[in-house]
């Protein structure tokens, strides 16, 4: 069971407490009848899917109740950081910034 | 009775005598002793068949990962359990076993031709050998295949055990309890830090509790143990739990723990739990599992009396057993011979020692002609005798260049062996932490990991006492540290050390051909080494196809005995060095796992809530039948003087429609919409318009996702310019205000709107019928409720029966109707008041099959019944609750999308059968052409159904390809019985014109 850290509560909380809620970083367009069907569909189903670093949104369902957004490598499962709903994508410098403050070192061989 | 036990031997406790039975033999064993090491005291062997052909099969080791000896143990009181592991049960007063996967008995077992029809069983049998003819499949191969096949039978009563759960945190939890797992947690627990220390046996210890004559520290071995034991014990921030397997590795350190509470008792403390899953956070976890002998793979290798050489060392030395009177060591290690020496001095006739290596290490050989063992250096065993328990070995020399040479035939009752150590990496390798192949020690090592973790001891290949112990001490010391605490780890002194150098063999090499060898690599899945080649020759070539064609490390056992020889035989066949071939994945539990200590406290009423509305009493008590709906009961029906539902709901509806009836609405789901932008975020969220929605009057509100499919619906009222209560389905409160939260929270987070759900605030109590203004307005203040008023779909705020109520006037049956809302604490005080009141026009309480009849008979739809997540507004004739005006809401871009503006989209419309009497199946498909081929071209389904009481006939609706437009057609419904044919009308049957509703 993962620790998942609210950027609200500031504080790791058990995965329990969260549910997943999609990828992040897709804004509902301000205007949807200005998009074609095209653009539309990919607003509604077109998701990145990777292996690897993955944008995504979370909320701290059984907590505050709030909706954030998370960085988590979808091979190891490892969250690289966690930050508020609104705020921007951000870097590989403050994501890179960010796991080496919270990871786990390696096991010693 | 043969007796086996040596006096003077052994850590069991010889005054506490305990008698037990195996398939009903009475046998006598004492204190400490597992099955297993109680039964081989008596001399028995022979404890069960094989999985596939129904060898006879014995105990091959002395810990958890025995793949044989699995029995059937009854611990009284319908507590069955298959599968027990004889060499980790412990025995007690009374306990009665019995051996598996035999019939009629154990030494006689008809099920043992399938040895003679091994060629149907080789590699992928389950893929081939019963595929043709495939008439035959069904009727012949599957039946005998399930009959033959398995491993013992499951329990027939419901578990009558409970089981516990705890969670734990700790800064250093220690993963076994042999030298390096002790020395880790004593380092740990001196350091000042938590510590949880666990062992999977009944006594910590590990190895050192077969090791009695090693020297610690100038101290015996159990001499030093118990010192050990008593200064963990002493350490108040340390928990020891033997009896506890770690189960599962999982992220961020999250550990498994199951600890067995009663299993070993005779008698058991009412109510004690049996089992207890600890799911522990551990800041560091040391691994110190220790290692797993590995059999050797030659034809016969699987006979009763063939066991792993260090399996009959820990029966001799911490059980005081002799595993044979005569017996031969076979292997390819130098620890086997440390077995062959204590079995001398404790007066076992060795017959030889046949190490298949070249050469040995000097002071082997010199002790065991001290001891007058026979010893045949670089010979190799090609067969065993002996029908239910090894009788011979056939023994050859190898000469140079591998040739084979003539055989010799050497008796013996016990045939020992070892083809060296597998470090148990299990729980590593649930961290996905990487292994490195080790070629000299032939053994896959832990790499990097993944995990705050680290391994200490044989688990990392460092073999021998003093190893172990300095290893761990410096692990225990090094988590502690991480953790935070710190502290110097010692030196070790140890004397007495066994000696670990040994090669990992290959399938010993035989005269004989093998391709008839039964030399077994997976005991427990019957997988030979030649079902590897057969694969391998067949095309497999990854192991992970390998092991799934021929089953190899699939069983219960996950291979733990069979893993390294069964890569080792790929590999040669292959022709690729084994970490080419690559190891398969280990995945937990690390041993077979009770479901009752998964499941914890989860089970019967605890497994989920029951929510129960303040009404629900009144219900029970007046002989309501009930219904889960989501995780709600609800009273389905109220049946009066011996009523089947049928006539019940006849009886209740008629009262709706004739008079009064009286319902528990109270499960709707509610939510609270409150803020100055209450009534935009409500023209976002909802399909309606509702803007000019005065206070005081409802809306029905059609939720749709963004992708134009109906979600959910309800009435929803506006208290005030800015306070909307909005109802939802029963089943759809928590989803609804889950997506109102996420359109508020992260698209619209500059709305001032505040989300409440006031689902169990309100009780409801929904009155229906021409009489229901009649009942309730003499108990209402404040509120004028005449039609001109009061009409149909207003609300107010108010009094009634002396307390608050949100009054709505609105209507799920077409009848006249008011949905009382009252605080929770007041509903039953108020349906009883109204029910009371009501007699006079034979108040009438109904249940949800009712409330689904009559609104059916109107033509209102339930989500989640009629439609099921692919209709539009559209498809469901509720266009009309759309705002036309509105730029914007959600889902309504997709609303035009070509698909969804497509003429042959399946439509809601009602059903009539041609016999009035037929009340068509729920789910039924529709035709149109009921004489077409078989499979038909289905153009829908039946959404709901039921016999109207009202109307004399039945009813349903349905979903339709392009249904509106087929008005007055014919459509067919094959049912089992025979296929019906029903007439396509609109979706309303009563009061077409709702002049029932304005009464
Ligand atoms: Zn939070």
């Amino acid at each position: 069971m993962l620790l998942i850290r609210c950027p609200y509560c500031e504080a790791e909380r058990p995965e329990v407490e969260f549910t997943y809620a999609g990828e992040a970083h897709i804004a509902r367009p301000a205007d949807p009848s200005a998009l074609s069907d095209d653009e539309w569909r990919d607003f509604l189903f077109i998701r990145t899917n990777p292996r690897g670093r993955h944008f995504e949104r979370w909320r701290h369902m059984h907590g505050c109740g709030r909706f954030f957004n998370a960085v988590r490598d979808t091979v190891t499962d490892k969250f690289a950081m966690t930050y508020k709903a609104g705020e921007p994508r951000p870097s590989d410098e403050e994501i890179a910034l960010a796991g080496s403050a919270t990871s786990v070192g390696e096991a010693r061989p | 009775m043969s007796n086996f036990r040596i006096a003077g031997k052994g850590r069991v406790n010889r005054s506490r005598q305990v008698r037990f039975t195996f398939d009903g033999v009475d046998y006598t064993g004492y204190e400490g002793d597992t099955l297993a090491s109680a039964l081989l005291a008596n001399g028995v062997h022979l404890v069960g068949r094989s999985f596939k052909y129904h060898r006879p099969r014995g105990i091959l080791s002395a810990g958890s990962e025995e793949p044989n000896a699995l029995v059937g143990t009854d611990r009284g009181n319908g507590r069955f359990e298959p599968n027990t592991r004889a060499t980790v049960l412990e025995v007690f007063e009374g306990l009665k076993t019995e051996s598996q996967n035999r019939w009629p008995s154990l030494t006689r077992d008809i099920g043992a031709v399938n040895d003679a029809l091994y060629m149907l069983f080789s590699a992928g049998f389950y893929y081939k050998t019963f595929m043709w003819p495939k008439s035959f499949w069904d009727k012949v191969y599957e039946p005998v295949i399930r009959n033959a096949a398995g491993l013992g039978k499951a329990p027939t009563a419901p578990d009558p055990d409970v089981y516990a759960s705890r969670f734990a945190h700790c800064d250093v939890l220690v993963v076994g309890g042999g030298a390096a797992g002790l020395a880790a947690a004593l380092e740990a627990g001196r350091s000042g830090a938590s510590v949880i220390l666990c062992d999977e046996q009944s006594e910590i210890g590990g190895s050192l509790l077969s090791e009695p004559a090693a020297e610690i520290n100038g101290q015996l071995a159990w001499d030093w143990l118990e010192d050990a034991n008593a200064a963990l014990a002493g350490m108040p921030n340390v928990t020891v739990l033997p009896r506890t397997t770690a189960i599962g590795y999982y992220h961020q350190n999250f550990i498994g723990l199951c600890q067995r509470l009663t299993d070993h008792l005779r008698i058991v403390p009412e109510g004690a739990p049996r089992e207890r899953m600890w799911k522990v956070r551990a800041k560091q976890v040391v691994l110190a599992q220790g290692a797993i002998e590995k059999p050797l793979v030659f034809a016969g290798n699987d006979r009763p009396g063939v066991m792993l050489a260090g399996a009959a060392r820990t029966y001799l030395n911490r059980y005081g057993v002799k595993v044979g009177n005569r017996v031969v060591v076979v292997t390819s290690h130098d620890s086997a011979w440390h077995a062959a020496f204590d079995l001398a001095k404790a007066g076992v006739e060795v017959a030889a020692i046949v190490d298949v290596r070249g050469t040995v290490p000097t002071q082997l050989a010199a002790a065991a002609d001290a001891l007058r063992i026979r010893t045949l250096i670089g010979w190799t065993v090609t067969g065993t005798r002996g029908r239910l328990r090894v009788s011979s070995v056939r023994v050859n020399p190898v000469g140079a260049g591998g040739k084979v040479g003539s055989a010799e035939t050497i008796a013996c009752d016990a045939l020992l062996m070892s083809g060296g150590w597998t470090p148990s990496i299990h729980l590593f390798s649930h961290t996905q932490g990487s292994l490195t192949w080790n070629e000299d020690g032939q053994m896959f090592l832990p790499g990097r990991g993944k995990e705050d973790c680290c391994l200490a001891g044989a688990g990392k290949g460092r073999f021998g006492l003093k190893a172990a112990f300095e290893d761990g001490a410096a692990a225990g010391a090094a988590a502690a540290a991480d953790a935070g605490f710190g502290v110097e780890p010692p030196a070790y002194h140890v004397e007495g050390e066994l000696s670990f150098t040994g090669v990992t063999g290959r399938e010993l090499p035989t005269d004989r051909d093998l391709g008839h060898a039964k030399a077994f690599v997976d005991f427990q899945n019957d997988v030979m080494a030649k079902d590897i080649r057969l694969a391998v020759r067949e095309g497999f070539k990854s192991i992970e196809h390998i092991k799934r064609y021929t089953t190899t490390g699939m069983a219960t056992d996950q291979g733990k005995t069979s893993n390294i020889n069964g890569l080792a035989v790929a590999s040669d066949a292959l022709k690729r060095p084994i970490p080419a071939v690559g190891l398969t994945t280990f995945r937990p539990p690390y041993t077979p796992t009770s479901f009752g200590t998964f499941a914890g406290y989860n089970k019967g009423a605890l497994f989920e809530v029951t929510r129960k509305t303040p009404i629900d009493g009144w219900a029970e008590e007046n002989g309501a039948v009930f219904e889960p709906v989501s995780l709600w009961r609800r009273a389905r029906y109220f049946p009066q003087g011996g009523e089947d539902m049928h006539a019940a709901v006849a009886r209740e509806c008629k009262a709706v429609r004739s008079s009064l009836g009286i319902f528990d609405a109270s499960t709707l789901g509610k939510i609270e919409i409150v803020g100055p932008d209450a009534a935009e975020f409500m023209n976002r969220m909802y399909t309606n318009a509702w803007t000019k929605l005065a206070p005081g009057r409802c809306r029905y509100g059609l939720l749709l996702g963004e992708d134009g499919f109906i979600r959910d619906d309800g009435v929803i009222g506006r208290l005030a310019h800015d306070r909307f209560h909005v109802t939802t389905t029963t089943g759809g409160a928590a989803r609804v205000l889950n997506m109102m939260e996420d359109y508020l929270q992260t698209e619209w987070p500059d709305l001032k709107v505040w989300l409440t759900s006031t689902t169990e605030q309100w009780s409801v109590i929904a009155l229906n019928g021409p009489n229901a203004r009649k009942l309730i307005e003499p108990f209402v203040e404040g509120i004028d409720l005449s039609d001109g008023a009061f009409p149909h779909m207003a609300m107010a705020t108010g009094k009634i029966c002396g307390v608050p109520t949100r009054l709505f006037r609105v209507s799920f049956t077409g009848e006249l109707g008011f949905e009382i809302n009252v605080p929770a604490r007041y509903g039953r005080a108020v349906w009883e008041k109204l029910f009371e009141a009501g007699q006079r026009f034979g108040i009438t309480p109904y249940g949800t099959e009712t409330m689904h009849v009559l609104r059916a008979e109107k033509g209102y739809i339930i989500v989640g019944q009629d439609t099921d997540g692919t209709l539009t507004p559209d498809d469901a004739g509720l266009s009309w609750a759309i705002g036309k005006t509105k730029p914007d809401f959600v889902g309504k871009r997709s609303l035009s999308r070509p698909d969804m503006l497509a003429a042959d989209r399946k439509q809601l419309v009602g059903l009539l059968t041609a016999d009035p009497k037929t009340v068509l199946e729920e789910g039924a498909q529709i035709v149109l052409d009921p004489n077409q081929p078989v499979p038909m071209e289905m153009v829908g389904h039946v959404t709901s159904s039921y016999w109207s009481a009202e109307l004399g006939r039945s009813i349903a609706l349905a979903a339709i390809q392009g249904g509106r437009s087929l008005q007055g057609r014919t459509v067919h419904v094959p049912m089992p019985d025979k296929v019906h044919s029903a007439t396509i009308t609109g979706m309303v049957f009563v009061d077409p014109e709702n002049t029932r509703l304005s009464a």
